[in-house]
């Protein structure tokens, strides 16, 4: 008999996952709104408009990492140009948001201010619906989507993998920040998008618009991390593991690897267009920088920090970097670029599974270390007992031991 | 319309005094009739200035700079020159009793001392030093006045400088497209066919006009026939423009083609060698760049007589510097990552934030300053405006050189054959005794020296900051993509082919957009051939 979707959707993650998650809910959806609305500014729990600002953003970089890490540490499949779609969610959005400031901006036209100022007399054709909140949402996912499938499709159908493929969507956003800082593209050049007023009417800078926004934020994060929970595991997932560690041999065996990858890219793409949608509103503005290649290779760097192929990793690693960013810009600007390419570099060298798999690497040690202990005093015993020797024993034990800390999920990533 | 005028009838008369003192051996003084116009009303005036300027002579300069400097005035209707020491008669040059306060000063205005500049021109025309011949001849060529077609004639006769010949004839067959006889008019314009300056095409669309509306309307130029001619040299300028601009872009395609193969051979080396993308590839460049900035610094502290030397001696510079970046990055790095491709990449990413970031903190965050030698400043002008720096002349030979070196090293030496043998199958090159790490270690070493090559030349015509080798990597990715992986002979196909292709496309449809379609281009193309214009032959199994 076939499991029940819920039933599978719920046996996907284990039990501690699940109240890790519930935790991270009431935090985010009572815990920050409470501190942020209801304690005034000098209570000691107050929650900056800031902070809320701050850790709105991160999290959408942390749906962004789980994204970037669905499609490289599930599919082996390393994206420089992940900062692309999520760039194009925003900009979905942002169109809707400079369609809400109506007649308030500097020029008090019907179109938004820099079409004024290229002295364009109506919307272009694709601002088509772009003041309907519907339709700006099924942009924000129907266009990295298609973006991603289009490229994907030709891509992966014709092999196209590792450092290739990189580069080539290294290429593919490079190539679309050209078109977006010129200014006839249609979408502000070089400035973008800013000064966004209201969302639904509501004022955008209200506390309470701002709450909501970081709670939307939380609520796309964790349906990311279930949604990727339950695809990993399931045999989709299996498959896609399959293809990244052996291509041929999956292929040798019935499948088509392109159906999987194409699959895992465009839903990546995908997810990556909404955290966008939701980054800009709260960080108020978007403009090509954001296409920028070093935007998209940082997420990679979120993602190896953390740990890839683990989804905690993805969230955690996003997490790290971008509050270290944040103090670092803050205090020792200077230093960032040092940090982070000493980042790049010491994580690929020095710790190949991320903080994830130094914190598997070193519990699994603490537990050969336990079983050391306990073998020792057993093969003792037996030694006694037999007059044999004591310590062979215990050796192959602490190799099984050690072997078993090598997750396989991470292993072959880098095919 | 082209009648003479009430000026010109001045000058003429002027002239005819002048024809008879030119014929004199030795002038002691000016015609005192042409001097007297100075003080005369305004008209007069520029007529003399035209005519002092025909004359020529020591004695006519000094009366301009004289006018020039507020130093000429009347005197009772006589024309004086105010020295310190008293007047003086201006045509005769002799000494004057009147008071220096009695004289009134002749005020220069802005239409005068275009006049004077104008007379200048015409007597700079004599002068010995071309370019003073040059720049004399482009000034009246901006704003002759009939006038000046003998002394034009004149000039024309004795130039032998091609280049002020071509000025000189230009501003000659202007005047004479005004003039009022037909066959004058016919002569000039068939004669600027020979031109191709897109002045003179104007200056010929200007006689195919009408004047006045509908019916009414007239040709600016009555004569059919010269329109005809006008027409005809229009069509001959415009094909030589095209022709020279065609060449042009040609050369800059060429020329940013040998920019990216001095960026791409290194890059094909080592992504041939090892299958690693090294993203601080273009950083190797920046520093290649900055070790000629260096050289440039020690020349002009020690050595500023050998200034224009500097460039030599930074290409052992260049190289070393980039190689020996490349070998700790080898070393430290890249050699822990064999065989993980897109660690690698993230990891010279890493490399690249570093170096760009150390480049910032150690030399400044602007541009920096780098000056041509004179031997590759200025360039070969062809036809239209459309000039062919020296720079980039020598930038061309430059690579074609770089490639000829790695091409023997390649071909001719024992590293090139390891290099090549550990290329195609590294596993069977360790089987038979090549020592690959080492061979990884100086491959990547003469990989990045010549990424350093690129960035002196890169230095000479674009500018050189810390970020500037960013935009490189993608680029010199898509050569080694497109010319197939470990193939030189590919590797130039690709870079000339880019360079030209996306060239045409900018004049064509702008800069971005020829970006997007040269890269749509690519992936297009891997599509059919995955392994390059010039793919290995033999079989291959991708693991």
């Amino acid at each position: 008999m076939r499991t029940p979707f819920t039933l599978r959707l719920f046996q996907s993650m284990p039990r501690g996952g699940w109240i890790a998650l519930a935790i991270f809910a009431v935090v985010a959806w009572i815990g920050v709104p409470v501190a942020h609305l209801a304690l005034p500014e000098s209570h000691p729990l107050h929650v900056s408009a800031y902070t809320v600002s701050l850790l709105g953003k991160i999290l959408c970089y942390m749906v962004v990492a789980v994204a970037m890490d669905l499609i490289w540490g599930y599919a082996g499949i390393l994206s420089l140009g992940h900062g692309l779609f999520f760039a194009l969610g925003g900009y979905a959005f942002g169109m809707y948001l400079m369609r809400q400031i109506g007649r308030d901006g500097s020029y008090g036209a019907d179109i938004p201010d820099f079409m004024v100022f290229l002295d364009w007399k109506e919307l272009p054709w694709y601002w088509a619906g772009s003041d309907s909140l519907l339709w700006a949402l099924f942009l924000v996912v129907a266009l990295p989507g298609l973006v991603a499938f289009v490229f994907g499709w030709f891509a992966f159908r014709s092999r196209i993998k590792g450092v290739y493929f990189s580069i080539i969507t290294q290429a593919l956003t490079y190539a679309a920040m050209l078109l977006f800082f010129r200014n006839e593209t249609g979408f502000g050049g070089n400035n973008g998008f800013t000064d966004f007023k209201r969302i639904l009417g509501y004022d955008i800078t209200s506390p309470g618009m701002r709450v909501t926004l970081f709670a939307l934020s939380a609520a796309l994060l964790i349906a990311c991390l279930v949604l990727g929970r339950y695809l990993v595991t399931s045999r989709f997932g299996r498959v896609l593991a399959a293809i990244r560690d052996a291509e041929s041999r999956v292929m040798f065996i019935g499948y088509n690897p392109l159906h999987y990858k194409l699959f895992m890219w465009t839903l990546s793409a995908m997810l990556c267009g909404l955290a966008g949608a939701l980054y800009v509103p709260q960080v108020g503005i978007i403009n090509p920088s954001e296409m920028s290649p070093a935007n998209s290779i940082e997420i990679a760097v979120w993602v190896a920090v953390g740990g890839r192929g683990t989804l905690v990793g993805a969230v955690l690693g996003a997490g790290i970097v971008n509050l270290a960013k944040s103090v670092f810009t803050v205090y020792l600007p200077e230093y960032w670029p040092f940090v982070l390419g000493f980042l790049f570099i010491v994580v690929t060298l020095y710790l190949p599974d991320g903080v994830v798999g130094l914190w598997r690497k070193l519990r699994a040690r603490r537990a050969a270390a336990a079983l050391d202990d306990a073998s020792a005093a057993a093969g003792a015993g037996r030694a006694a007992a037999i007059g044999g020797t004591p310590a062979e024993a215990p050796v192959t034990e602490r190799q099984a031991a050690r072997s078993a800390t090598d997750t396989p999920i991470a292993k072959g990533a880098n095919a | 319309m082209f009648g003479p005028t009430k000026r010109q009838w001045c000058i003429a008369a002027a002239l005819c005094v002048l024809m008879g003192l030119a014929a004199l051996p030795a002038r002691a003084a000016l015609d005192p009739a042409l001097v007297q116009g100075l003080g005369g009303d305004f008209n007069a005036r520029v007529a003399a200035i035209d005519a002092l300027g025909v004359a020529g002579g020591d004695e006519a300069t000094a009366l301009l700079d004289a006018l020039e400097g507020g130093r000429l005035g009347t005197v009772d209707g006589r024309l004086v020159v105010i020295a310190p020491d008293g007047l003086r008669d201006a045509a005769s040059g002799e000494a004057l009793a009147a008071d220096a306060g009695a004289a009134t000063r002749i005020t220069v205005n802005n239409r005068l001392r275009r006049a004077i500049g104008t007379a200048r021109a015409a007597l700079a025309l004599s002068s010995a030093q071309p370019a003073q011949r040059l720049a004399a001849a482009d000034t009246l060529r901006e704003n002759a006045s009939p006038a000046l077609l003998p002394v034009l004639a004149r000039a024309l006769a004795a130039e032998s400088d091609a280049a002020v010949r071509e000025v000189l004839l230009y501003a000659t067959a202007k005047l004479e497209l005004s003039s009022p006889d037909p066959a004058l008019r016919l002569k000039a314009a068939q004669a600027l066919g020979a031109s191709s300056d897109a002045a003179v095409k104007n200056l010929l669309a200007a006689l195919l006009e009408k004047r006045g509306e509908g019916a009414a309307a007239t040709w600016v130029e009555p004569d059919a026939e010269v329109r005809a001619a006008a027409a005809a040299s229009m069509r001959a300028i415009d094909r030589r423009i095209g022709l020279a601009q065609t060449a042009g872009t040609l050369f800059s395609g060429l020329s940013l083609g040998s920019i990216l193969l001095l960026a791409a051979l290194g890059l094909a080396i080592t992504y041939g060698v090892m299958g690693v993308i090294n993203m601080a590839h273009g950083e190797l460049l920046m520093v290649g760049a900055y070790a000629t900035f260096v050289v440039q610094g020690v020349f002009r502290s020690h050595f500023p007589a050998y200034l224009d030397l500097y460039v030599l001696a930074a290409i052992p510079a260049a190289f070393l510097a980039a190689a020996l970046v490349g070998i700790v990055m080898e070393r430290l790095v890249l050699r822990h990552l064999y065989g993980r491709p897109l660690e690698s990449l993230l990891a010279t990413w890493g490399l690249s934030l570093v170096l760009i970031q150390a480049a910032r903190v150690l030399f400044g965050p602007q541009n920096l300053e780098l000056a041509n030698p004179s031997w590759m400043s200025g360039g070969v002008e062809l036809a239209g405006g459309v000039v062919l720096p020296y720079n980039r002349i020598v930038i061309l030979g430059f690579a074609a050189f770089v490639l000829v070196l790695i091409w023997l090293m390649m071909q001719k030496t024992r590293l090139g054959m390891f290099v090549r043998a550990v290329t195609q199958n590294r596993p069977m090159a360790g089987c038979v005794g090549v020592p690959t790490a080492r061979v990884d270690t100086l491959a990547f070493a003469i990989g990045s020296g010549v990424a350093g090559l690129g960035g002196l030349a890169l230095s000479q015509i674009a500018n050189v900051g810390p970020a500037m080798g960013t935009g490189y990597i993608v680029d010199a990715f898509m050569v080694v993509v497109l010319g197939g992986v470990g193939q030189l002979a590919g590797a130039v196909w690709a870079a000339l082919g880019l360079g030209i292709v996306a060239k045409f496309l900018e004049g064509w449809a702008g800069a971005v957009v020829a970006k997007i379609l040269v890269l749509v281009f690519i992936i297009a193309f891997i599509q059919k051939r995955p392994q390059g214009i010039f793919a290995l032959k033999g079989r291959f199994a991708d693991s």
